[in-house]
């Protein structure tokens, strides 16, 4: 850089975009990195609430126990179905409705806002409307389905242990597929339009120029919407929580939820604290995919 | 004539019906909320939902008996603290990211990056006890603190983009005319981003508001924000789905008007990292 060279740069203004960031930084460092530290440590002790005085170094006791644990395996299993169902349903739903709002229509406007409301709303309030949706009694789902002969009798979605975890996908696809329909519509817009023009004189289908403008030139949103998407479908457990709980049984737990009932209801934190740190070792891949994509445009 | 109608009924087929099923799956749930919250209580479980008979009864209760005005005053203080705090730290932190060329800028950004990729649950284990030892559980101090650990990285990047987006030659302008660097700061570059700061406390306004399971953890008996609010209903009630559905709708306005109010700009910041990507 050129001001690197010329005149010696004075020591002030060496010095003044350290002062300005260095609010925000230590206090990150003081709610983040600390708490993070303390989690990582906890983990290694036996930490349970109700015997404050017991804080004893195990070294990786807390580890072996998850691995044993049965549950572990069951919510990590929730964990991998969880992701692999939801994200890819919030994908193609939300890139279906990207092409769709990127056409000319005269309500397109008031289209794009409403589509997006899903995501303004408090996940608490998510999780209890759908809870009403799927009621066995009064839920309108139900009612729909019987009216249309589909079932014969009303299904309890949430209370059903074969049906509980993918009635909550539904919801969380719900609550996210705008997400990518926003991303992706920003991306569309990105595609020269003399592509099109080129490919339409050279005769090619629509379909074509689908499969060879408009996915190519999406590939980039697609690939970063997706890691993001992965990173806060694993991490979000207050839909979850609030419909279900984990229940029936433990047919709903994902990880970060076991973590956070253990420590929650079993006031167990060096357990707890444990299986908070195995999730996140599991998500760290998808993590450093992600930083390293940002990273390259960090100019 | 005949084609262009032809292309219209063409286009009402390919796109605007397929469009109206979209909003329909994504607007019905609210909308069946909405409608369940102002039917009568005596007529929900025989005749369902419906618009005939409406009343707000349940609004009514929702305010004068449960006392929800308590809780959106908690919720409000919450989420503009949160607010306060993290354009506060994030706007200087973000003309620095993007004025200034410095050993350790990009570690520094990818650092705020990956706070914001942290599971909540490792967080929150731990805050819980900070808080505990420290006397703050229950206070509005503490589920600040806590939101702001979402709400400072966020609003870091994105302010970090809106200010990108003002040309530099601006503020260097400013300064070859005898502004000091602050002064143009203050008379140059915050006054032509603020429709960014205006877009990112809304967002985090929006987060803070939302949000639950802090909420739930670090609030209690005198701190209620509206989330925990909503979810209690549940229990002391036995799921009265009128008035839950009531609750549902009053906590989820304010985040909804103020969304529908900045959404073009906020998308705008949002989706720029994405599509550079």
């Amino acid at each position: 850089m050129s001001e690197l060279s010329a005149p010696p740069v004075p020591l002030s203004r060496r010095v003044l975009p350290y002062a300005m960031l260095s609010p925000a930084v230590l206090v990150t460092l003081a709610i983040v990195f600390l708490p993070m530290i303390q989690a990582v440590w906890m983990s290694l002790h036996d930490y349970v609430l109700f015997r404050p005085r017991v804080f004893d170094f195990v070294w990786f006791k807390n580890f072996q126990t998850a691995l044993a644990d049965p549950v572990f395996w069951i919510s990590l299993r929730h964990t991998v179905i969880w992701i692999v169902i939801t994200v890819p349903a919030q994908m193609l739903l939300g890139l279906a409705t990207a092409l769709l709002l990127n056409q000319d229509f005269p309500w397109r406007g008031l289209a794009r806002a409403l589509v997006i409301i899903p995501w303004a709303l408090p996940s608490v309030v998510i999780a209890l409307m759908w809870v009403w949706i799927y009621d066995s009694n009064y839920g309108v789902l139900n009612d729909l389905l019987l009216r249309m002969n589909l079932i014969t009798a009303s299904i309890p979605w949430l209370a059903n242990p074969d049906t509980a975890l993918y009635a909550i996908i539904l919801t969380l696809t719900w609550q996210g597929f705008p997400f990518f329909a926003v991303m992706i519509l920003a991306g569309l817009q990105g595609i020269p339009k003399s592509y099109y023009e080129a490919a339409a004189i050279d005769g090619a289908s629509n379909f074509r120029q689908f499969w060879h403008i408009t996915l190519p030139g999406l590939a980039g949103v697609l690939m970063t919407a997706t890691l993001l998407r992965i990173i806060w479908v694993a991490n979000s457990i207050d839909v979850i929580f609030v419909m279900t709980g984990g229940g029936p049984g433990y047919s709903t737990y994902t990880l970060p939820l076991y973590a956070f009932v253990n420590a929650r209801t079993g006031l167990d934190y060096g357990y707890g604290s444990a299986l908070a740190v195995s999730f996140t070792l599991v998500l760290l891949g998808f993590v450093i995919l992600y930083l390293r994509r940002a990273g390259r445009n960090i100019g | 004539m005949m084609v262009r109608n032809r292309s219209v009924v063409r286009r009402i087929l390919t796109v605007d019906l397929p469009v109206l099923l979209i909003l329909c799956f994504t607007l019905s749930p609210y909308l069946w909320m909405a409608l369940t919250s102002i039917t009568e209580k005596s007529r929900l479980f025989t005749d369902g939902p419906s618009i005939a008979g409406a009343t707000l009864e349940n609004y009514v209760r929702l305010f004068a008996t449960v006392g929800f005005g308590r809780n959106l005053f908690d919720s409000f203080v919450v989420a503009g603290g949160t607010m306060l705090v993290g354009l506060g730290l994030a706007v200087p932190a973000a003309y620095a990211f993007s004025r200034f060329r410095f050993r350790g800028r990009r570690l520094l950004m990818l650092q705020f990056l990956l706070i914001n990729m942290f599971p909540l649950v490792l967080l929150i284990l731990p805050l819980f006890i900070l808080m505990r030892s420290l006397g703050l559980v229950d206070t509005y101090l503490a589920l600040i603190i806590a939101n702001s650990t979402v709400a400072i990285p966020f609003s870091v990047w994105m302010m970090t983009s809106y200010i990108d987006n003002i040309p530099r030659s601006l503020d260097e302008a400013a300064m070859t005319d005898g502004c000091t660097r602050f002064g143009a700061l203050f008379r140059v570059v915050l006054p032509l981003c603020t429709p960014g700061i205006i877009a990112t406390g809304v967002y985090i306004f929006i987060t803070a508001w939302n949000e639950y399971l802090y909420a739930l953890t670090l609030g209690g008996r005198s701190i209620k924000p509206i989330t925990v609010a909503i979810q209690t209903l549940i229990g002391e009630y036995q799921i009265e789905w009128g008035l839950l559905t009531a609750g549902g709708i009053v906590g989820a306005m304010p985040a909804t008007l103020l969304f529908l109010f900045v959404q073009k700009r906020l998308i705008a910041g949002m989706t720029q990292g994405a599509v550079k990507g």
